[in-house]
């Protein structure tokens, strides 16, 4: 099992490597072959993984170089079932998206291949890691690959717009990952997470800690596309491929959370032990405060991937708040819930990217009644939407469960009320544009929703019949998975054992530093309460109410009109304002944003 | 936004940043004090257990390997990147613009220049693990003198000694090794990347175990990687002039 | 004293970092990138200097002296490597900027927005 471990990295990257060569003489369709097999090889090894650790993690050190005296010079993978999860979704997200991209992207070949492969190998080295430099290396081996994918038509000023902000603003965000790096490694000399946990956990946190933690929070912020680091996602998103936001919206937003969940417990779980409630509340906050803004940005988008791109943002404060929950139902609820949403999403990626091929078009408004004839991808939109708004018994519903009870026994329950809210906002968005693209109702135009210029993700017309069946499979059977993922027995028991053990400090350092096995994983049964289906119903039932008042907006009584024209209308009109699409106010955004986190830890936290 | 409010939001912000950032590091142990295990594990290692002579060739080839391997495949992905977000129908392009290289000045330094140059580079990579150096730098030199063929001959020069399919398989062969090895030494029992040949004697050129082939694996790949993302900016420029004449006449 | 190279580094980063924000020009603004880039490496390397410290190699040193730490400066020479492939990927969208857009100004890319 040990073995397995640098396969999903290396194989890939190998694979790629040999494309990189030999590519540009093979034909097509062993191109396409390689990457999905590659693909699948990772997706799954990783699943493997999963299921081999169970019991406990597996800690594998590169290049032979194990633990020496407390110290830890060789770069080590920490594999635990939530991580491997989160690699085999990577995986299984890159098949659906290499798939899709079957005889869909006809030029650029095999470059789109190896960049995808290499995207891939950089997610799966990112959510196995333990080490904070490697973890910096692997931030950019995603990001290199994703941002020169969402240039990919740099014939229209769009995907120009949203490569160059997602390229600037994620290597700043490397940048605070580096200056981080440097306070850990001058005070502790380790650059292992439980390494360097072990070195700081004696003391209470100094300003040093807390704005290492803070610089680290930040960039990974900027990964996730947390309000306010989330400006360059919304514009990067709806500029890319549709199979690369497949991936981007899926999985890697989504690794930003996780990695800061891992680097808090491994490392700063220690030191902040008598401040725990202090750095939760900064961070509850921050992921509240941010899921609400983007959902209700993502309601104001007629363009369907601006509109997923907020609904993205959205999920990655509603995750950010579920890890800072601290506790193992809530780590395993977020991570259940990631999956699932992460491949409904990718399904509702898949599904927009269809309807950009056959219609030619990407925007609600003028896509109005043209979705009639439509009806699988239909469906498949309107499920996706219902599940990423928490619709029961779907693997977010599940993951927003787990959740609800761990915020319920820590006294929290409006975190997970407020959460719900954000999730109901940002489906009624998706459901609303279901409404009118598919069966024609509401108006054909909407002065409240901003719309983006034209574009089509036009590829040589091939009178192939198969490809739309294909495209549409893929996206069915991501959203398949989101529903067989909740139906694996004993799945919630499991996860709430493995994210137990994964925030289990004392045995962490015993099993990295000194090599004693951790205790096999145990937890409870858990189960999922009559009150956690209602919650799920009344959020998917909340959606579909602000979609038909979406929808039919000036039928409501003019009173009502009137009064939320003048109470909403100012601040929603800022908030628009603030998207402007330039990338020196992002900028701006994020030096305020750091500013702010560090502020608030240095403020709080002492 | 207007500019005054986005200046107003960066003072705000980075004057926060920064004060915080300053304070924190005085928490830092004082310059030139910071003691770290680390170093000295690594040093130890290199001189001792891989008779490398220069330990920052140890730590980048050994000790922390997987970042190495993972930042030449960066630099693999960015000359793929760059071929993708130049692309388009340039190479018909560039052969038409005017094309008459520098003074014989240049001409002449290039001559001697580029034999010289493409030594250092070599014996930079292949000393990189006993003195200071390595199969970056040299690498970077390499594609130095690449760049001096162009420099002080003409583009069809430079484009006839630096062909496409040769850079890239070279370049794929400098990054594969990293995978290939560390799948080895896997398959045959050790962790992934383990310095599994004989060390050697310190300050010769055969030791350090594997170092001395990642050490020129990486060498390979950085100067090809290089070229090439050369070679894609240069038929930019020269596509870009060819549009120009073109629109005068 | 002691904290002057430390603070010199972050001082750096952040004029890299306000340069990028109020940039009228695409290679500007790229080069501040690299500027704030390298305010992190400045920081990274001081906080592996010893006093009276020697290259960390072998031969053709003093030998008893003390020797700085050879692994900031691995990092550093992985973060360059990073940096560098960074800015010619930038580059390489700036040029297309340019020749789509016919401007280099940040400013004026608008496209996306609201």
């Amino acid at each position: 099992m040990h073995a397995l471990v640098p396969l999903p990295v290396a194989v890939p990257l190998a694979v790629a490597a040999v494309l990189g060569a030999v590519g540009r003489f093979l034909p097509r369709q062993v191109v396409d072959a390689a990457a999905i097999l590659a693909a699948a090889a990772v997706t799954g090894v990783s699943a493997t993984l999963v299921v081999g650790t169970a019991d406990r993690p597996l800690h594998v050190f590169f290049g032979g170089w194990r633990p020496h005296g407390g110290l830890v010079p060789g770069i080590a993978f920490d594999v635990d079932p939530l991580s491997a999860a989160l690699a085999t979704l990577a995986g299984a997200l890159t098949v659906a998206a290499l798939v899709f991209a079957w005889h869909y992207f006809e030029e650029a070949l095999p470059l789109f291949h190896i960049l995808v492969l290499l995207f891939l190998a950089g997610m799966v080295g990112f959510a196995l890691s333990d080490d904070l430099f490697n973890l910096f290396v692997f931030f950019q081996l995603m990001g290199i690959p994703a941002f020169a994918l969402t240039g990919y038509r740099v014939d229209e000023p769009g995907p120009l717009q949203g490569a160059l902000a997602f390229g600037i603003l994620n290597t700043i965000a490397g940048s605070l990952l580096v200056l981080a790096i440097s306070l850990v490694y001058g005070r502790t000399g380790a650059l292992n997470l439980v390494d360097a946990g072990a070195a700081l956990a004696g003391r209470p946190p100094d300003l040093l800690v807390t704005a290492a933690f803070g610089l680290v929070v930040s960039a990974f912020l900027v990964k996730a596309g947390v309000v306010p680091f989330h400006f360059w996602l919304a514009d990067a998103y709806s500029a890319a491929p549709a199979p690369v936001c497949v991936l981007l919206s899926g999985v890697m937003s989504d690794l930003g959370i996780h990695a800061i969940a891992r680097v808090h417990s491994s490392a700063f779980a220690g030191t902040f032990a008598h401040r725990e409630a202090e750095v939760r509340a900064i961070l509850v906050a921050l992921g509240v405060a941010g899921a609400l803004i983007t959902a209700v940005m993502s309601f104001l988008q007629a363009d369907l991937k601006r509109m997923l791109a907020f609904l993205t943002a959205s999920h990655a404060g509603i995750f950010l708040a579920a890890v800072a929950l601290f506790s193992p139902a809530a780590l395993a609820g977020e991570v259940v819930w990631v999956v699932g949403d992460g491949l409904a999403k990718g399904s509702l990626f898949l599904c927009v990217g269809f309807l950009l091929h056959e219609l030619q078009d990407g925007d609600e408004l003028r896509l109005h009644g043209r979705g009639r004839r439509l009806p699988v991808a239909a469906a498949i939109f309107v499920v996706g939407a219902a599940a990423v708004s928490l619709l029961p018994p779907f693997g977010p519903f599940l993951g927003f469960a787990l959740v609800g009870d761990a915020a319920g026994a820590l006294g929290l329950g409006w975190v997970p009320a407020l959460l719900a809210l954000a999730a109901a906002v940002s489906g009624a968005a998706v459901l609303r544009a279901a409404g009118r693209v598919f069966l024609g109702l509401g108006d054909r135009d909407d002065p409240l929703l901003s719309q983006q210029p034209q574009h089509a993700e036009r590829e040589e017309p091939e009178d192939d019949v198969r490809r739309p069946r294909v495209a549409l499979a893929a996206a069915g059977a991501l959203l398949a998975l989101a529903l067989g993922l909740a139906l694996v027995p004993g799945l919630p028991r499991h996860a709430v054992a493995a994210a137990a053990q994964a925030q289990d400090r004392h045995a962490l350092v015993e099993a990295v530093l000194h090599g004693v096995p951790e205790p096999p994983a145990s937890a409870p049964p858990q189960h999922v309460g009559v009150a956690a289906y209602a919650e799920g119903l009344a959020t998917t039932a909340a959606a579909l109410l602000l979609a038909l008042v979406g929808l039919y907006r000036r039928r409501l009584p003019r009173l009502v009109r009137v009064v939320a024209g003048r109470v909403a209308g100012p601040p929603l009109a800022a908030l628009r304002a603030a998207h402007s699409g330039v990338l020196g106010d992002y900028v701006a955004w994020l030096a305020f944003g750091s500013g702010l986190v560090l502020g608030l830890f240095a403020a709080l936290v002492r | 936004m207007t500019r005054a409010g986005r200046v107003v939001l960066l003072v705000l912000g980075l004057g926060g940043l920064l004060a915080l950032l300053a304070i924190a590091a005085a928490d830092l142990p004082a310059f030139g004090s910071v003691h770290s295990a680390y170093a000295a594990f690594a040093r130890h290692a290199a001189y001792a257990d891989r008779h490398a002579a220069n330990s920052v060739a140890a730590v980048v080839f050994d000790v922390r390997g997987l970042d190495t391997m993972i930042e030449e495949f960066i630099l693999f992905a960015a000359a793929t990147a760059t071929a993708l977000l130049l692309r388009s129908t340039r190479e018909e392009d560039a052969e038409r613009a005017e094309d008459h290289g520098e003074g014989d000045a240049l001409k002449l330094f290039g001559i001697g220049g580029v034999g010289a140059v493409v030594v250092l580079g070599l014996y930079v990579v292949a000393h990189g693990y006993v003195s200071p150096g390595g199969g970056f730098q040299g690498g970077v030199v390499l594609a130095t003198a690449a760049a001096l063929v162009f420099l002080a001959g003409t583009y069809r020069a430079f484009r006839r000694v630096t062909p496409q399919s040769l850079l890239e398989g070279a370049e794929s062969l400098g990054v594969l090794a990293w995978p290939a090895l560390g799948v080895g030494t896997l398959a045959s029992g050790s962790a992934f990347l383990a310095n599994v040949l004989p060390p050697g004697s310190i300050g010769s050129l055969a030791s350090a175990g594997t170092i001395p082939l990642l050490n020129a694996a990486t060498g390979l790949a950085v100067a090809s990687a290089f070229t090439l993302i050369g070679v894609e900016f240069l038929e930019e420029l020269f596509a870009e002039r060819a549009r120009g004449e073109e629109g005068r006449s | 004293m002691s904290v002057y190279p430390y603070v010199i580094g972050i001082v750096v980063f952040g004029l890299g970092l306000g340069g990028i924000a109020v940039s009228r020009h695409l290679v500007h603004a790229i080069v501040c990138l690299n500027v704030a880039q390298t305010g992190t490496y400045v920081l990274l390397l001081a906080v592996g200097w010893r006093r009276h410290g020697t290259a960390p190699i072998l031969g053709g040193v003093p030998k008893g002296s003390h020797q700085v730490d050879p692994v900031v400066q691995a990092l550093t020479l992985t973060d360059i490597v990073v940096g560098i492939t960074v800015s010619g990927l930038l580059l390489a969208l700036a040029i297309q900027v340019h020749r789509r857009r016919g401007t280099m100004d940040p400013d004026e890319l608008r496209a996306l927005r609201g």
